[in-house]
This record gives structure tokens, C-alpha cells and sequence, in this order.
């Protein structure tokens, strides 16, 4: 085996695995019982996924200008995918979306309304 | 607010444009255009670099300060230890989707910070909410709180044991960069 083979072979199995974890958060946000279960499928598997994806294609295309763009795509998914969890995480809990049943503790009840404070940079 | 401030001919009090071009906003718009243009030749590089100062003239941001030393050493063992710990969440995570526990059980855990930075405390809720298993549901900046959502909790030594974890992050983040992580001194305003 040569080396742009080895490297085709490692490339499709972190394409293949990528997708399948890809997949797996589908499931979850199928599967999970309520909101905030299922903001951890709907975000996070999918980070790895992502990740692997790129690596597997830049394996393929061997190209520094892909390289560097889905190094950016990578990076831009690291930035947002925690700020849109927190929001909707958030609103969702403001908003009464919370199935008090699925929580051992709820260290927040009660909190939210002391916790406000004001918005906007020092 | 930027501490500086000037006053329109209206009378509005507005942010002055003070130091609106700062150079390490330039060169990451540069860079960010010059990898997008996709031909690194040196005209898209200086279109890059007119178009940057062009967006930082345009739309300006206050300077920040932080007062942040990089050590390379910690960096290193913060981003190898998080790439560990996204691989094993994330096998965790997609375990319990295909076979999820009954019951599955998630708590909304505090975990007040040790350190008093707001630099430290947006780093380490990021990296908390790109780690599977836990998400950031609240954050309060005063007590510089973080309140988070974790799936599959049993009791409450899961809950202790949670809360070591994001310690430890947190003190890797320190480490990594050492800003004495002290309250910022306020800023001094021109009389």
C-alpha cells in the first residue's frame, strides 16, 4: 500500500465516522424527552462530527486552500455552536420548556429572577 | 461603554471612534479574506488589509482589556486534554442516545468560579458547552456563576464529581493564560 492509499483509506474512515456520529445526533433529537436533552445531541456529537468530516476530507483533497478553509468552517462552529446552545438552553428555560421530572437537582429555581442584571459592556 | 466619549452636534452623547483600528483585528480580517479569496497572491492580500481597516473604520468595537499572558506549555495540555475529553463525551453521548438509561436523569448544577476574570469564565463556559454531556444554561456575571445542564446524573456524588471537573478546567484555562486573575483595574477616564 502507498502512501496516497493509506491516507485515502484513514480519510474515508473519518469521513464515515463523522457521519455516523453525525447521524447518532440525529437520533438523539429524536429520542431524548425534552428540550435541554436534546440541545446535547443537537449540539455536541455533531462538534466531533464536524471535525472528523473536515479532517477526513482534507486527507482526501490534500490541498492547503481546503486545508485553511475548513480549518475556518471548524473554527466558525467552535465560536457559534455553545453561543446558540446557551440561547436556546436559556430561553427555553425562562420560558418554562423544563421537565422538572427529568432533574435530580435544579440548582436555578428561583434564581433567574435575582440573577437578571444589567445588559450591555462595563 | 468605552471610556471615552464625545458629544454630536445634536448634543447626543456618543462612543468616541477611539482606536477603532487595532492591529490584530486587521490582521485576522486579512488573513479571514485572503484564505476566503482562495488565490494568495499579494493583490488579495492588500485587498484584504484595505477592506479590513475599511470594516474596522465602519464598524467599530471598543478596544478590550484584558490583561492575558499566553504560556505555550498549558496551552497545549488545555487543548490536548479538551480534544480528549470532547472524543470520550462524545462516545458517552452517543451511547446514551442509541441506548439511553432508564430513567435518564439531568441535573441544573451551580458552579461558582474561583477565578475573577470575565475572560477566563467566557472560556471555560465555551469549552464546557463544546464538551458533550453539559450545556450552559445560565451565567451570571457578577459572582461569575456559571449554571449548567448535565445529562445522566445518578446522584449527588455525580453532581461533586461534575463540579471537580469544571474546576479543573477551569484552572487549566489559568494556566494557560496566567493572567494574574485579578478584577481588571477600572479604567481611567481623561479629565
Amino acid at each position: 500500500m502507498t502512501w496516497p492509499d493509506a491516507l485515502d483509506v484513514l480519510g474515508a474512515l473519518l469521513l464515515l465516522l463523522g457521519s455516523l456520529l453525525s447521524l447518532v445526533a440525529a437520533i438523539g433529537v429524536l429520542r431524548f424527552p425534552d428540550l435541554l436533552t436534546r440541545m446535547h445531541a443537537a449540539t455536541k456529537p455533531q462538534v466531533l462530527g464536524l471535525m472528523l468530516v473536515a479532517a477526513g476530507l482534507t486527507l482526501e483533497l490534500r490541498d492547503a486552500r481546503v486545508a485553511a478553509l475548513l480549518g475556518l468552517v471548524v473554527m466558525a462552529q467552535m465560536v457559534t455552536a455553545p453561543v446558540a446552545g446557551h440561547m436556546l438552553g436559556r430561553a427555553s428555560y425562562r420560558a418554562g420548556q423544563v421537565d422538572r421530572d427529568l432533574l435530580v437537582v435544579d440548582d436555578l429555581t428561583g434564581v433567574v429572577e435575582r440573577v437578571d442584571e444589567e445588559r450591555g459592556a462595563p | 461603554m468605552s471610556p471615552y466619549t464625545r458629544t454630536t452636534r445634536r448634543g447626543n452623547v456618543r462612543p468616541t471612534r477611539y482606536r477603532a483600528v487595532q492591529w490584530p483585528m486587521v490582521l485576522w480580517l486579512a488573513l479571514l479574506w485572503w484564505v476566503l479569496w482562495g488565490s494568495y497572491s499579494l493583490l488579495s492580500l492588500v485587498g484584504g488589509v484595505v477592506v479590513a481597516v475599511l470594516v474596522c473604520f465602519v464598524l467599530p468595537l471598543p478596544p478590550l482589556r484584558m490583561s492575558v499572558r499566553v504560556r505555550p506549555v498549558a496551552v497545549v495540555v488545555l487543548v490536548a486534554r479538551f480534544l480528549g475529553d470532547v472524543v470520550m463525551a462524545s462516545l458517552q453521548v452517543a451511547w446514551i442516545t442509541v441506548v439511553p438509561p432508564r430513567p435518564l436523569r439531568n441535573a441544573i448544577v451551580r458552579v461558582p468560579l474561583r477565578s475573577e476574570s470575565d475572560f477566563v469564565q467566557v472560556v471555560v463556559a465555551e469549552l464546557l458547552s463544546l464538551v458533550p454531556g453539559s450545556v450552559v444554561v445560565e451565567a451570571h456575571r457578577a459572582s461569575h456563576t456559571l449554571y449548567l445542564h448535565v445529562i445522566d446524573v445518578r446522584d449527588d456524588r455525580d453532581i461533586d464529581r461534575f463540579r471537580e471537573r469544571v474546576w479543573a478546567q477551569e484552572q487549566r484555562v489559568v494556566r494557560a493564560f496566567g493572567a494574574e486573575l485579578l478584577p481588571e483595574p477600572p479604567a481611567v477616564t481623561p479629565s
